[in-house]
């Protein structure tokens, strides 16, 4: 099954995102905890987006498509902005950050712990995709 | 539309948020706002009530970070208070239990400022 919406980015959208990914989820049987931690993780791939790729410039798509089956609920985030390095931001770094008043990464380090997978590619020259898999055993 | 409301108050020296909705980057300025004003007027003891807060995204908890040092150098604190388990996890998730005082109730966190006198 699959369900995709594409929206402009700004961060007024984050709220149409978040309806979208809930309704999915909601409506394919997961569970309401499971369902918030994933729309969380999404909602941190697109404010990245927003700010990062598309540097805080409206009016870009944002192209969010929900894939599942029986063992997993995938969430396919698609930009057209600039290339984005997720080893620039190093999980390890997370703890000393807080300790030091410094919020740097704080989003990609709530990806990384929300969903059992995080995944970043770029076709080159083209666009930038996350994917965000959440497996059922 | 707007998801998310700030509502001020105070306790004899110790100014209370109230934050209500959603919080996430479309909204986190108008949080970062609030916690400007309070400090424009050199009043450092904050207490986040969170009892109507429905959703935190990193963002929101940047706010937290970005005024906690300038707080804590003028004998200050921002402590948090209310938060559902929905609220509390993503706290919990980044390691904010072991930084911030986050207590169960108002009344706690207004206990912890005037034992600091």
């Amino acid at each position: 099954m699959k369900n995709e919406i594409i929206v402009e980015s700004t961060t007024s959208n984050l709220v149409v995102v978040r309806k979208f990914v809930t309704d999915v989820a909601l409506k394919s049987g997961i569970d309401e905890d499971t369902t918030n931690r994933i729309v969380l993780a999404v909602d941190e791939a697109c404010t990245n987006i927003i700010r990062h790729a598309y540097k805080n410039v409206s009016n870009y798509p944002i192209e969010v498509c929900v894939i599942q089956n029986k063992n997993k609920f995938e969430v396919v985030i698609t930009d057209y902005g600039k290339p984005f390095d997720p080893n620039s931001v190093k999980n390890s770094d997370i703890k000393d950050n807080l300790k030091n008043y410094k919020k740097g990464g704080l989003g990609m380090f709530l990806m990384r712990s929300l969903v059992d997978e995080v995944d970043f590619s770029r076709v080159e020259g083209q666009k930038n995709i996350v994917r965000l898999i959440k497996y059922f055993s | 539309m707007t998801n998310f409301k700030i509502n001020f108050r105070e306790n004899s020296d110790v100014q209370i948020i109230d934050l209500k909705g959603y919080l996430d980057a479309h909204t986190a300025p108008e949080f970062e706002n609030a916690i400007q004003q309070i400090i424009n007027n050199k009043q450092y003891k904050i207490i986040v009530n969170c009892k109507n807060l429905s959703y935190i995204s990193s963002a929101g908890l940047g706010v937290f970070m970005a005024y906690i040092e300038e707080v804590r150098k003028n004998k200050g604190d921002i402590k948090i208070t209310n938060a559902s388990p929905k609220i509390y996890n993503v706290f919990d998730i980044l390691g904010f239990p072991m930084l911030y005082e986050i207590t169960k109730t108002e009344e706690d966190a207004l206990k912890k400022f005037s034992r600091r006198i």
